[in-house]
């Protein structure tokens, strides 16, 4: 909708977002700051902060004393392996009810989107019962299996909405031509379907990396990911601003970037194509 | 056009998905719908049987039960309300010309990328810390006495957080929808004279209210639900205790699991009636 403006009307535009970008972006900002601070100058005032010295010695001390290595492997493996077990998964489901409808796939798909409404709260203590009996409670694998199948709706509503948009015309020329079912899925629908599972896995990353209920009260201090780890600071000793900050910024810098390239995806994997 | 053998092909291909998220949805279900129904203290005598709809009765009862369904509400309501106004507000300013509209909108974003618990804690004690916070510093830079953000200002210090975290959202979604307006509509009302106004109240509102409401559905479920954002700063005190934590420290803190499990059946059920809303709005989408 871009309308031509005058200059000094697209100046005060420009001013103004730029502003308030800057006051919902600062908290971010202001955790970047800090972590390169010492304890003692991270909680002076702002300006003794700015003009302070800068140091790394925070991201040390956070690796040394609380392996953070460990809990940041523990959030990738979650994140990703989940996310990658929920597309094996959905990727037949999608493919099929994108390209072999029958009448029952419109109540598939919903009654699949029902199952993400499900509060995570209610079905807490059966989940948390079943993971002592079966030895799940803080293993990794365990969560992997629970975060996979809280995102499995949203990953197969994404890519069933994906593989919608590639022509069906394609396919039946294929047909035509005497592909054979395999050869179809392998050289022309897999080309066409990858840059929709590749936004599908990013989304899905984010949201798994990000999972804060299940990852809090399912894991202790072996399989906990920086979720787990960053809430123990709620009950600090001494000083740890510095500390916090520099943890929270390697905990959620992989993550910005990620979510910078997903802005389109965004929307359309959390309104299930509701809005376009 | 699709032959039999591809039609149990496919079939096959749903099963996996379907039958996981079966599982998922029904096992747990069921167990908590049982447990609901009996006296259940895991560390003080298990199981001690059938109690009929006494959890039921006694979680509606309990004095902490009316609070934190006030505490709810007022959550989720005050983070719907910022969340959708500011962010109809935001979407506009954003759809103007302007330089560097790229980055604004990933300052813009930017918090909802932000994990829960770095969000809370954050916010927690490099801003609302009565001592250290940046916000105590700016107060008493005017040689104001610092507010106790989340102690004295409890549930408006948890609104903004949360609001914080959701604005992107809200922006985003309904972003994509005024960029999806028919700009030749809102030339022809400028041309008729129509005032700005007039022209967000007649045309651009009305464009927006499918966008709205999917904004309002879809957070409210994911608003219901808050966890980490309340554990991580008041852990349930000074009157944060909403209607999912309150569920949670029954189950897990004080491992009344019936009376807990009858709770958790209230709220799904209360989600489901948000549901409902929000499926007729995607289904529609879907018939196109």
């Amino acid at each position: 909708m871009a309308r031509a403006v005058t200059p000094r009307r697209k100046l005060f535009n420009t001013l103004l977002a730029w502003a308030v970008g800057m006051v919902i972006f600062f908290p971010i900002f202001w955790i970047f700051v800090l972590s390169f601070k010492t304890e003692g100058d991270a909680i002076s005032t702002p300006l003794e902060v700015l003009t302070s010295a800068w140091t790394l010695e925070s991201y040390a001390v956070v690796q040394d004393r609380s392996d953070y290595f460990k809990h940041f492997t523990n959030s990738v493996i979650i994140a990703v392996g989940s996310t990658l077990l929920g597309v094996l998964v959905a990727v037949p489901a999608a493919w099929s009810m994108a390209f072999v409808p029958s009448k029952r796939t419109r109540g598939i798909l919903m009654w699949m989107l029902s199952t993400k409404m499900l509060p995570a709260v209610g079905v807490l203590y059966p989940i948390y019962l079943l993971f002592i009996e079966m030895g799940l409670l803080d293993s990794r694998t365990g969560l992997v299996v629970v975060l996979m199948l809280i995102n499995l709706p949203i990953i197969v509503w994404m890519l069933y909405t994906y593989f919608r948009e590639i022509p069906v015309e394609i396919l039946e020329a294929a047909r035509m031509d005497g592909a054979s079912l395999r050869s179809e899925l392998l050289y022309v629908l897999t080309p066409m379907a990858i840059p929709g599972i590749a936004s599908t896995v990013l989304l899905n990353v984010i949201l798994a990396w990000n999972e804060a209920f299940w990852t809090l009260n399912l894991t202790a201090a072996k399989a906990a990911p920086l979720t787990a780890f960053i809430a123990s600071y709620s009950s600090p000793e001494g000083l740890f601003y510095a500390k916090l900050s520099a943890a929270s910024v390697m905990a959620i810098t992989p993550i910005l970037i990620m979510g910078w390239f997903s802005q389109k995806q965004l929307v359309r994997g959390l309104t299930f194509g509701a809005v376009k | 056009m699709a032959t039999q053998h591809s039609r149990s092909i496919a079939r096959l291909m749903i099963a996996p998905a379907t039958i996981l998220l079966l599982g998922w949805m029904l096992v747990p279900l069921t167990m908590t719908l049982y447990f609901s129904f009996r006296k259940y203290l895991p560390l003080r005598g298990g199981d001690l049987g059938w109690v009929g709809f006494d959890n039921y009765v006694r979680f509606i009862s309990s004095s902490s039960f009316w609070p934190a369904v006030a505490t709810t509400l007022i959550i989720v309501g005050g983070v719907l309300f910022i969340t959708v106004v500011i962010g109809i507000l935001l979407a506009l300013l954003l759809d103007q010309p302007l330089w560097g509209q790229g980055v604004v909108r990933i300052l813009v974003i930017a918090p909802f990328f932000v994990m829960p618990t770095v969000s809370g804690l954050v916010w927690k004690n490099m801003f609302m810390d009565p001592v250290n916070g940046f916000f105590a510093h700016m107060w008493r830079a005017f040689g104001a006495e610092p507010i106790q953000w989340l102690s004295q200002a409890s549930l408006p210090s948890l609104v903004m957080i949360v609001s914080w975290q959701w604005l992107p959202f809200a922006t985003l979604i309904l972003l994509t929808a005024i960029q999806s307006l028919d700009s030749e509509q809102l030339e022809a009302a400028e041309m008729d004279g129509a005032k700005p106004l007039r022209r967000f109240w007649h045309i651009i509102l009305p464009h927006l209210a499918r966008a709205i409401t999917v904004v309002v559905l879809i957070q409210t479920i994911f608003l219901l639900s808050i966890f980490a954002e309340i554990f991580v700063t008041t852990a349930g005190a000074f009157g944060t205790k909403t209607l999912t934590y309150l569920i949670f420290q029954r189950v897990l803190e004080s491992q009344n699991v019936g009376l807990g499990s009858a709770g958790g059946v209230y709220a799904i059920i209360l989600a489901n009636i948000v549901a409902i809303f929000l499926m007729r709005i995607v289904g529609k989408n879907l018939d196109k």
